[in-house]
């Protein structure tokens, strides 16, 4: 495999690539200029045709979803979704602290295009630094005419808000951040009715992208939609990012081409992460953040592909590919990723509350040596009252998919390592019939 | 007297300027607050309520939601070490262990002088950095115990003036220069944006 030419990486190895100098210096706000001389639908269609997947988690097209927005319905808001969070993501925090301004450039595009009069543009709150550089990037964008009134002397006139969050994963799931946007606590809406293109910032229309989605729009309009769906499958194209963590040889961040690269050579190939570190075996890799299913030895030759890995029972969500290597506790790990849901659930629902902490308190003390063979039918209980039958994509009985997250790793672990959980429970102190847990304490 | 210095005061109203609903500079005046004093004491809250026209037990309600804002003193450096799945992976138990022993604290905890507190926390998005941590949220990667003990060494010592004191987050703000200001979009106007007007 050899990398794809890098479409939203490219400026990372110039030095001074997060300053407008070094923006313009190496082909920046070009797409603006080109969106400019189009018309608006235009542009829209130019991102139809480049067929672009939103890139947050979801992966549903951004040209499709821009058309959801309710005719004759003003003002119209785009809200940036820079909370990245999900354990194992980290991709959009490079794009705002290497290249702010070609996401400020996508903003402009996608404003254009659709008529969003404001741009709010949600930063995660630990990120002190993205913070700066898009603070440094937005003051120098301005005083040169590119944001604000009348962009480059054009009839657009939009200003882009850098707002920062607080420290809360939930506060990603898109209606949670309109929430978190309105000053309040960052519960999820019930959708319907709001769904955020049509019911979103103070009830009006807006649209919800990712940043790494947005960063993509001014190659697309520069180079043409087209251009950019030429590379990559039929559903998944262009470039994607993705991290490569955990037991591997060398661990990073890589673009690679979206749809027909595949697990084997991210994992696997010299010029990505090389390989499992010390020369051990691959147990198993989650390939797409905390919330997926994981995969295994058989699934490596799978392209990172959509269609595909939907279809093989997962997802590739927000490009977080996690490796673990034959030495790895599955139980330990399968806690690890249950404590996290059960520590953000933002206990709006039920199933969601209840479930996560049960769940991590049922994995705990099998780790306590306090377990019991009926635990792993007891957890599988759990998971299928979060999530009716188990499945995937999930049932939902909950709001938001944070829920029914939080099956993935305990179905995936006990799919594949039960004896690992009997292991535990063979060696417990507690006889079998000491009853139920006592309920636990909510987290967080 | 109100709680804000009055350079403060008039960062929160450029802040709230911005905003189509008042209610929306909420976060970012906690920050700021947080900012001033190094957490967000009571009269911070008091003030801010009466700024965006909210109870105080509204904002009490939406600052307890998150977990950046700290409503007592966590001491001039706040370290967080990440537990997520990656680091988990690549030794933070180990690290967090030896942490909680160099400090002498548990995680959740504060030393008695006033300058570390210690927490766990969930991915901040560093996971090929693993084991990664921050200090007032700046980032250290790979993070070995002896690297460790550095940091906090030259934290105690005042070396590393990379890392504000708590509460301090980017130290560049925006600006919207007035004259080059669009204005903020009133959910209440209806206008077709004249961009669209052909
Ligand atoms: C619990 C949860 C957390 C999420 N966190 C993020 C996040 O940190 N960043 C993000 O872009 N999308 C996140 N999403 C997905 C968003 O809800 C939304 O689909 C996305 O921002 C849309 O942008 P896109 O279409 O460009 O991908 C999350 C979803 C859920 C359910
Ligand atoms: S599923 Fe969980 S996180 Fe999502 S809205 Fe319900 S309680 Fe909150
Ligand atoms: S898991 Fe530690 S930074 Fe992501």
């Amino acid at each position: 495999m050899s990398l794809p030419e890098p479409i939203i990486t490219r400026r990372f190895g110039i030095e001074n690539s997060h300053t407008l100098e070094g923006y313009l210096s190496s082909g920046g706000y070009r797409g603006l200029r080109r969106a400019l001389e189009m018309s608006p639908q235009e542009v829209h269609e130019e991102v139809r045709t480049a067929s672009l997947l939103g890139r947050g988690g979801a992966g549903f097209p951004a040209g499709v979803k821009w058309g959801f927005c309710p005719p004759g319905v003003w003002p119209r808001y785009l809200v940036v979704n820079g909370d990245e969070s999900e354990p194992g993501t980290y991709k959009d925090r490079l794009l705002m602290e290497r290249d702010p301004h070609q996401l400020i450039e996508g903003c402009l595009i996608a404003c254009y295009a659709l008529g969003l009069s404001q741009c709010f543009l949600y930063v995660r709150g630990e990120m002190a630094l993205a913070q700066e550089r898009i603070a440094v990037a937005l003051n120098e964008a301005y005083q040169a005419g590119y944001v604000g009134k009348n962009v480059l002397g054009s009839k657009l006139s939009v200003d882009i808000v850098l707002h920062w969050g607080a420290g809360a994963y939930i506060v990603g799931e898109e209606t949670a951040l309109l929430e978190s946007l309105e000053g309040k606590r960052g519960m999820p809406r019930l959708k319907p009715p709001a769904f955020p293109a049509s019911f979103g910032l103070y009830g009006k229309p807006t649209i919800v992208n990712n940043v790494e989605t947005l960063s993509n729009l001014a190659w697309i309009i520069e180079n043409s939609g087209a251009g950019f769906a030429a590379l990559g499958s039929e559903q998944s194209t262009g470039t994607r990012m993705f991290a490569v963590s955990g037991h591997v040889k060398n661990p990073g961040v890589f673009e690679v081409e979206f749809g027909v690269t595949t697990f084997r050579d991210i994992i696997f190939g010299p010029q990505c992460a090389g390989g499992i570190a010390g020369g051990r075996k691959l147990k198993t890799f989650i390939p797409g953040g905390a919330s997926a299913p994981w995969f295994f030895e058989e699934h490596l030759d799978l392209p990172l592909d959509k269609a595909t890995v939907d279809q093989a029972g997962s997802m590739l969500g927000s490009g977080a590919i996690v490796v673990m290597d034959e030495t790895t506790d599955a139980v330990a790990a399968c806690h690890n990723l249950v404590r996290f849901f059960a520590r953000e659930s933002c206990g709006k629902c039920t199933p969601c509350r209840e479930g996560t902490s049960w769940l991590e308190s049922v994995l705990s003390r099998i780790m306590r040596f306090q377990g019991r063979l009926e635990d792993l039918d007891l957890l599988m209980d759990i998971c299928d009252n979060i999530s009716p039958g188990i499945a995937w994509p999930p049932k939902m009985t909950t709001i938001c998919p944070l829920g029914p997250s939080a099956v993935s790793p305990v179905a995936s672990a006990l799919a594949r390592f039960r004896d690992e959980f009997e292991a535990y429970i063979a060696k417990s102190t507690v006889a079998a019939s000491v009853g139920r847990p006592r309920i636990p304490v909510a987290a967080g | 007297m109100g709680y804000f210095t009055s350079d403060n005061a008039k960062l929160a109203e450029e802040i709230m300027a911005r905003y189509p609903k008042v209610r929306s500079a909420l976060i970012p005046l906690l920050h700021l607050a947080q900012e001033q004093g190094g957490y967000v004491t009571s009269e911070a809250m008091q003030e801010i309520a009466e700024l965006v026209g909210a109870t105080p037990a509204e904002v009490l309600g939406t600052l307890s939601f998150y977990e950046m804002f700290k409503p007592t003193d966590p001491g001039r450096y706040q370290i967080n070490i990440c537990h997520g799945i990656s680091c988990f992976l690549c030794g933070s138990t180990e690290l967090l262990h030896h942490a909680e022993e160099r400090l002498g604290i548990p995680a959740g905890g504060s030393t008695a002088d006033g300058l570390f507190s210690l927490e766990a926390v969930e991915c901040i998005a560093a996971c090929t950095e693993a084991p990664a941590l921050q200090v007032n949220y700046r980032y250290f990667n790979r993070v070995a115990p002896e690297l460790f003990d550095e940091v906090v060494e030259s934290l105690a010592s005042g070396e590393l003036a990379e890392v504000p004191p708590h509460g301090v987050l980017a130290r560049v703000r925006q600006h919207i220069p007035v004259e080059r200001a669009a204005g903020p979009s009133s959910p209440e106007v209806s206008e077709t944006p004249v961009w669209l007007e052909s």
